[in-house]
């Protein structure tokens, strides 16, 4: 029997990636979630220099995407190591093709996949087994495990059972439930992987390694009178699989005491109601059906470990004979099918079964089957009761879903929300904070301090935000004297914690807090003061559910402790403080522990500012008053205004308030297709500061408006007519233009979606000369402008829209316009959306936008609204997003259908331009449409065009023109996407669409590394950069993308940097519009990623320019021809040194830390790089280059 | 006959008196060879600033820290086994690697912010290996509420606890704008200092007239900011048992002599390197031999001090910060005199 084994608090990816690591010799990844921590945990090893079970480091590669990583994997195995790799959703189905040939090759492998859904009417990067489900047929055998601990050691048995059958292993998990799950856990010592591992199998696998010494062929074709038969060869490998895992299983429970089979059945011997199923939610069924026996019912569950092969006489062993009654629950939707997967396997086993007289004839249990938990949807007891009360109901509901409302076709199950199978001696705690508060992060220590202090069992689950500024994250939190089996969300917590105010009036924040509870409310003032400003419903609540209430003011103790805006420590204290779980001396003594373990090797400066808060925040902490009633004369407002559009108020604003989950299925739209315009309505109040504008210093230059991430702060020229009704505190001042006089401007801020970060003061050139600390923006408090800005700002909103469209074009001009790209959820300060934003200034009214999946995928599309807005007119973006990898492919099919309309279009005004008039028709026809103006005119053609064609209505053609007229007016198609695609993972779609002469624009936002996904490295990442994925320091320089691109000589290439020359960009766009083929607009855009405030973000870019690390340029093959070279440079030669730019980054100084050597060598490189690079463009840029101006914006 | 440089500095016998100061020079290792092979005494290594670890870290967890655990695709954005902002075990382990490169001494040098910062990391450089300690007593005075006294006291503090900590020498690196230096340097030898290196340089404002911005640069010395130096050298040497290096302005061979003539025990060098290469050092070495040959100097501690304040023979010259006519004073000190005031 095993010795006592060591434990870890960890995530399934960390324990699982543990394993993988040991155990390969190679090791290929590539991003995507919830897969990427463990690839990235593996090239942090490897870079760290761990080793594998042989005492060598894995090699560890990156690739250019999953196929790219599939297609490596086969060739390492075919040249005789070994090795893994992960991943999920999109990314294994890129995996498929090789998936065929390395099982079909009989070759040993192992992959570990979070299961995740795949895109279908939407993305959703959350959990289901939609993608592993789909590759079923590919001949790989599939492992699943359904908890922290079973992903761990599942690892090692597929690891060791492929290497004995030959036969390769997708071993699965649940996408985040599981992947993400932090959970204590028996980890697996080297070992007991050793022994696990059969030394002759790894040696045959070397030995049938492609070798010129000892040669052999594979990957033939073969023709009719081969193929079928060499098929049917690998069945016994099949055959023998279910047997080696089971042996495996039997090796691995001899070792470690742990015990699993193929098909795991739990519950009563004689069950006669069986949930069979696949992963967690199996867990979760399994602790319903215990709660249920309990009660009397005979209930029990079939786990599917080994999913294929599908072992029948292996089922059949599992399943006791005494069941009657089957329900399968499948984690995936088959549309169209006669039921999903697993349900259809089991009713194949059980025909099989019947029919080779392998069960007794009267064996004949009813079958049912149904969808559950699809895209992470929560799957709880609650849930797992309805399908066994579904179960032995007189007529059972087949193909049932549950957990949602099906009030379409009627497929759910009723559900009794008040069902529990909670234990009373597990401790139970629910955190409501802000990703930035460190809430997060305090609690996965929490967990820690408690599991070691106690022993107890732990479990942590966080919830994430669909934003990514100002997110609120949900921490659930557990802790017991026995394994905590329950993969689901706390719905009854004994301690509940609201780490920030404003929550209090957004969503329901007491709704998990059982009665009794305690709850910590972080409130600013005075804490005598917090009952009355409670909201009435949320008094009543406390009261009702007789709660104990606390309250602190944590961002004055945090600012008191030099703690800044991080209020992690203070409220981690309070929790040990209030909770009872520790002793509360002993809780602070642990407290003070895991500091100075956290902090120790940073300073005794640092650690003692965190004693200190610990210190302070117990003198600070306070019991709330709780009166005897309610007596709060407000409510909670609802989540959006009461003049939103319908679907508004009774979708998003469900979704906003939290209770999304609510929402019936005929409140959706079936093909995924929602209003835009919507982020609007979602007002999130998250800057503590917001600018003020001071009009006597203004020199009206509209920087401030360019350069906003989130439209918050706007521009606008209006008549001095429509003054007169304007609030007092709207300000203005003369606007200077020849072109619109008689006109004021005001520079306004949204004060409820303004993230306070700053970039609009820092690139504001209008300073006080006597006291230049003053600019023309400063950032003031906002609470005490609150009102007044929100009344300026719908005051601001409602004034006529500036008409530009005879103005010149150029910063100034263009930020009269109104953005059509609004209070998107990117990161305060992105980098990437003020690109955007501009573009939607620019052609806002005729623009399709194809998206990559990435950064600008998920702050333009992801519910619960979005921010992609609609002019005066009616008209604006129209957006979609396909894929990762197709994005230009998926933008040139949107302008195969613009062109054949608009060419159709024409034609259609050309046939009829006898009835419509030959002026009209020759005005459509002729107008070259390559400015406003010109645009503007169009429109007015195209309008009188309409009315005109009723009164032809009998002329077919006609009536075939109605609906395509208003393609006559050009539009402007994009492909918006990040580096990862353009670089990477669709270089090749993009390549071929900048080869061909579609009128396509491609607008990369650079941020040099998968900003998205946390930070891997692309192809874009510098030289010398820390990435993940380069966590030793990028050593090859950064791929010229632009430069691929002017070599076709056709294509509109330009590069820039909207920080160092604005108007620069401003062209750049607009010029690529224009421009009749391809073009190509590279954006360097900031990046969280790059470690430092984003608020200096513009200066930064400003750097990169001066510094000659990124130049700034525009190619225009319309110059060819003209005597000047297409390439014209735009900044002047590089006069300050790379390490400048590179000093300010964190990217670059953390490898300075870990290497200095290496930093310094690759610097010089990177130096040199950028002085060959300039020296090359200003060849082809030759007498065009600009060197008699600076890179001033 | 070749001259004997050979010198003592706070205890550490050194083959001659010159000695790469404080930069980021020492930061690779390929140059600490070189400045071996060049015959450099000794190195200084770039101070370790513990405000500079506590900024990082304040970055670290404004603009790395907050954007973690806040958004399900990205929990991080940086490598998790990466020490993002700097703390002292990169710094001491700089220390090993230098230490087992080359067989010269290595002196670490420490700018601390809190009274136990600067006693704990004192302690660790000490067993990372350093030969001894140079304290960076750098600080910058800006409320009108600190007196003078204050800043010394606290001063001398840091040295006594730090001297307390550790064994190896320490030399403490000063700025020349205190109110009576020569009292100070005497209450840092009290407190357990061995030597005084003079003086810091600091980083100076530059103003943009045009933008209305300030900037804060660093120029590379040259040898006419060696004068403020000879003449403290010249006024502290012979005062107590403190050692002096000089730092700042050393350029040639005849700016090393005049230095040793004032009374340094040691010479830092770091501009001339930057730009003439580490070779310099030896280059520098071999003039001061053939000067001191020249003129039949036998050993450097002829020389040392000859032209300090207690020895030169007209101390005015010295002492005057201002102008007077020199002649003047030269004729009332024939007549009656060392002129007292």
């Amino acid at each position: 029997m095993p010795q006592s084994l060591p434990s870890a608090i960890k995530d399934a990816n960390e324990l699982v990636a543990s394993v993988a690591f040991r155990l390969s010799e190679n090791i290929v990844i590539y991003p995507i979630t919830p897969s990427s921590p463990m690839a990235e945990l593996c090239d942090e090893w490897a870079e760290n220099g761990r080793k594998n079970l042989w005492n060598a480091t894995p090699a560890v590669a990156q690739m250019q995407s999953e196929g790219g990583a599939a297609g490596a994997v086969h060739g390492f195995l075919q040249a005789g190591a070994m090795g893994t790799t992960f991943t999920a959703s999109q990314g294994l189905l890129l995996m498929i093709p090789n998936m065929y040939k390395i099982a079909g090759e009989l070759t040993p492998f192992c992959m570990h996949v979070t299961a995740r859904s795949l895109a279908t009417h939407a993305l959703s990067i959350f959990g289901d087994h939609s993608d592993v489900m789909a590759c079923r047929q590919t001949g790989f055998a599939m492992l699943c495990s359904g908890s922290v601990q079973e992903a761990q050691d599942f690892a090692a048995i597929a690891h060791a059972a492929t290497l004995r059958s030959r036969i390769p292993f997708l071993h699965f998990f649940d996408g985040f439930r599981t992947s993400h799950e932090i959970n204590t856990a028996t980890t697996l010592d080297d070992a007991t992987l050793r022994a696990l591992i059969d030394d002759e199998c790894i040696a045959a696998h070397r030995k049938r390694a492609l070798n010129p010494d000892a040669p052999a062929i594979r990957g033939t074709a073969q023709n009719p009178d081969a193929f079928f038969q060499a098929r049917e060869a690998v069945n016994s490998y099949y055959d023998r699989l279910p047997a080696i895992v089971e042996e495996t299983m039997e090796t691995f429970a001899h070792l470690t005491g742990r015990t699993y089979k193929p098909f795991d059945y739990e519950g009563d011997p004689e069950a006669t109601d069986v949930v069979i199923a696949l992963g967690s939610g199996a867990e979760t069924t399994a602790v319903t059906a215990a709660a249920l026996n309990r009660s009397g019912r005979r209930t029990g569950v079939l786990r599917v470990r080994l999913f294929r092969p599908f072992a029948l006489d292996k089922f059949l062993a599992a399943l006791p004979l005494t069941t009657q009654r089957i329900a399968v629950l499948d984690r995936t939707k088959e549309p169209g099918a006669l039921g999903e997967p697993l349900y259809q396997d089991i009713q194949t086993a059980l025909a099989s079964a019947r029919a080779e007289e392998l069960v007794p004839p009267s064996f004949q249990p009813l079958v049912i089957g149904g969808r559950y938990g699809l895209g992470s949807k929560e799957f709880a007891p609650p849930m797992a009761r309805a399908v066994f009360d579904n179960l032995a109901a007189p007529s059972p509901k087949n193909h049932f879903t549950v957990g949602i409302v099906d009030d379409v076709t009627h497929t759910s199950l009723e559900v009794d929300p008040d069902f529990s199978v909670e234990e009373d001696d597990v401790f139970r705690a629910v955190f409501l904070g802000l990703g930035s508060d460190g809430t997060v992060g305090a609690n996965k220590n929490s967990i820690k301090i408690i599991g070691s202090a106690t022993g107890a069992h732990a479990q942590a689950y966080f919830v994430y935000d669909s934003k990514k500024a100002g997110a609120m994250t949900v921490s659930h939190l557990r802790f017991g004297p026995r394994p905590i089996r329950a993969p689901y969300l706390i719905s009854s917590a004994g301690f509940v914690a609201c780490h920030q105010f404003s929550f209090i009036h957004r969503i329901d924040v007491l709704e998990r807090a059982a009665p009794g509870a305690v709850f910590l409310l972080n409130a600013p003032g005075a804490p005598d003061t917090v009952w009355d400003r409670l909201p009435r419903e949320m008094q009543e609540t406390i009261i009702a559910r007789n709660l104990q209430c606390y309250t602190i003011d944590a961002y004055a103790v945090a600012r008191e402790a030099g703690m800044g805006n991080r209020i992690n420590t203070i409220m981690q204290t309070c929790f040990f403080a209030i909770s009872g779980i520790l002793e509360k001396d002993e809780a602070i003594a642990q407290i003070k522990q895991a500091i100075e373990s956290t902090y120790g090797r940073k300073g005794r400066a640092i650690v003692e500012r965190n004693f200190g808060a610990v210190d302070t925040t117990l003198a600070n902490l306070h019991r709330m008053h709780v009166a005897e009633k309610a007596t709060a004369r407000h409510s909670m407002p609802p989540p959006v205004d009461t003049e939103a559009p319908d679907f508004v108020r009774k979708v998003t604003g469900l979704m906003l308030a939290g209770k999304g989950d609510l929402l019936p299925v005929s409140a959706f739209p079936a093909d995924g297709t929602w209003p835009t315009a919507t982020s609007q309505w979602e007002k999130r109040g998250l800057a503590r500061l917001i600018p003020s504008w001071e009009p006597d210093l203004c020199i009206q230059c509209g920087k401030c408006a360019l350069v906003c991430p989130h439209a918050a702060i706007r521009a606008k020229a209006w008549p001095e007519s429509c003054g007169t009704s304007a609030p007092d505190s709207f300000l203005s001042r003369e606007f200077k233009s020849k072109d619109l006089p008689g006109h004021r401007l005001t520079i306004q801020t949204a004060p409820d979606d303004c993230t306070g970060c700053r970039l609009c003061v820092n690139i504001c050139p209008a300073k006080d000369r006597a006291n230049p600390s003053r600019k023309a923006l400063n950032m003031t408090e906002t609470e005490p402008v609150l009102e007044n800005e929100r009344t300026n700002y719908s005051f601001f909103l409602s004034l006529p829209e500036t008409d530009v469209s005879h103005i010149r074009l150029d910063v100034k001009s263009s930020q009269l316009r109104r953005p059509l790209f609004e209070y998107s959820g990117a990161c305060s300060g992105c980098g990437e959306t003020p690109y955007i934003k501009l573009l939607t200034q620019l052609m806002g009214d005729r623009l399709l936008i194809a998206n990559a999946t990435g950064c600008s995928s998920i702050y333009s599309g992801n519910l619960p609204t979005t921010p992609y807005a609609t002019d005066s007119k009616g008209r604006g973006p129209a957006w979609s997003n396909s894929l990762f990898e197709d994005n230009a492919e998926f933008g040139f099919g949107m302008r195969m259908a613009v062109d054949y309309k608009t060419r159709a279009a024409r034609d259609l005004v050309a046939a009829l331009a006898p009835y419509i008039g030959d002026s009209l028709a020759s005005a459509i026809l002729d107008n070259p449409q390559t400015d406003d103006p010109q645009i503007e005119s169009q429109r007015a053609h195209v309008g009188s065009l309409l009315e005109k064609l009723p009164s032809l209505a009998p002329n077919p053609d006609a009536l075939l023109l109605a609906p395509i007229a208003s393609y006559l007016v050009r539009k402007s198609v994009w492909c918006v996407g990040g580096d990862g695609w353009a670089y990477d993972i669709g270089f090749g779609g993009l390549d071929h669409v900048l080869a061909s002469n579609a009128n396509l624009n491609i607008l990369v936002l650079d941020t040099e590394v998968y900003s998205n996904t946390g930070g891997q490295s692309s192809k874009a990442t510098p030289m010398g950069a820390v990435a993940k994925f380069a966590a030793g320091g990028k050593a090859v320089g950064k791929k010229d993308l632009g430069l691929h691109a002017m070599g076709y000589g056709h294509a509109y290439v330009a590069a820039v940097a909207m920080g160092a020359k604005d108007n620069q960009t401003v062209q750049a766009l607009a010029e690529a519009d224009a421009h009749p083929g391809p073009s190509l607009v590279i954006a360097y855009s900031h990046c969280v990623a790059h470690g430092y405030d984003m608020a200096h973000g513009l200066e930064q870019q400003k750097l990169a320019v001066q510094t000659g690390y990124w130049p700034i340029y525009r190619f225009d093959p319309k110059r060819h021809g003209t005597g000047e070279p297409a390439l014209k440079l735009d900044c002047p030669p590089p006069k300050t040194p790379l390490h400048e730019y590179m000093h300010n980054e964190l990217r670059f100084r953390i490898l300075a830390q870990s290497n200095p050597d290496h930093a310094s060598t690759l610097a010089s490189l990177a130096q040199e790089r950028v002085r060959e690079r300039f020296a090359h463009y200003q060849t082809l840029a030759s007498s065009a280059t600009d060197t008699t101006t600076s890179a001033k914006p | 006959m070749n001259p004997t440089l050979s010198t003592s500095y706070h205890g550490i016998q050194l083959p001659h008196p010159l000695v790469v100061g404080a930069s980021p020079l020492v930061d690779q290792l390929d140059r600490v060879r070189a400045m071996e092979d060049a015959g450099a005494a000794a190195v200084v290594m770039h101070s370790l600033f513990e405000e500079q670890i506590l900024l990082d870290n304040l970055v670290e967890e404004t603009f790395v820290d907050a954007h973690e655990d806040s958004f399900g695709e990205a929990i991080s954005y940086f490598p998790s086994t990466c020490r993002i902002a700097p703390d002292a075990d990169s710094y001491l382990a700089r220390i090993a690697r230098i230490k087992e490169a080359v067989s010269i001494p290595v002196f670490a040098s420490l700018n601390g912010r809190t009274d136990r910062g600067w006693a704990s990391h004192a302690a660790e450089i000490e067993q990372a290996g350093a030969d001894a300690l140079e304290l960076n007593l750098y600080s910058q005075p800006t409320s009108d509420e600190t007196p003078s006294d204050e800043v010394e006291s606290k001063a001398a503090d840091i040295v006594r606890s730090v001297c307390a900590s550790i064994s190896i020498p320490v030399a403490v690196k000063i700025s020349p704008f205190y109110t009576s230096l020569p009292h100070f340097a005497r209450r840092l030898e009290s407190a357990g200092a061995r030597a005084l290196v003079i003086f810091n340089r600091f980083y100076q404002p530059e103003i943009n007239i045009e933008d209305l911005t300030a900037s804060s640069t660093l120029q590379l010395s040259d040898s006419s900011e060696l004068n403020l130096r000879l003449r403290w050298l010249a006024i502290l040497h012979g005062r107590q048992a403190l050692d002096l290096a000089c730092t700042g302005g050393v350029h040639s061979h005849t700016d090393v002599i005049k230095a040793l003539m004032s009374g340094a025990t040691t010479v830092q060098m770091v501009s001339t390197l930057l730009l003439n290469g580490v070779s310099r050092i030896g280059e520098i070495l071999q003039r001061v031999a053939t000067w001191m040959e020249d003129r039949e100097y036998t050993s450097i501690d002829q020389l040392r001090g000859c032209m300090s304040h207690s020895r030169t023979p007209n101390p005015e010259a010295i002492e005057r910060a201002n102008y007077v006519r020199m002649v003047t004073s030269a004729q009332l000190r024939d007549r009656f005199g060392p002129v007292k005031w």
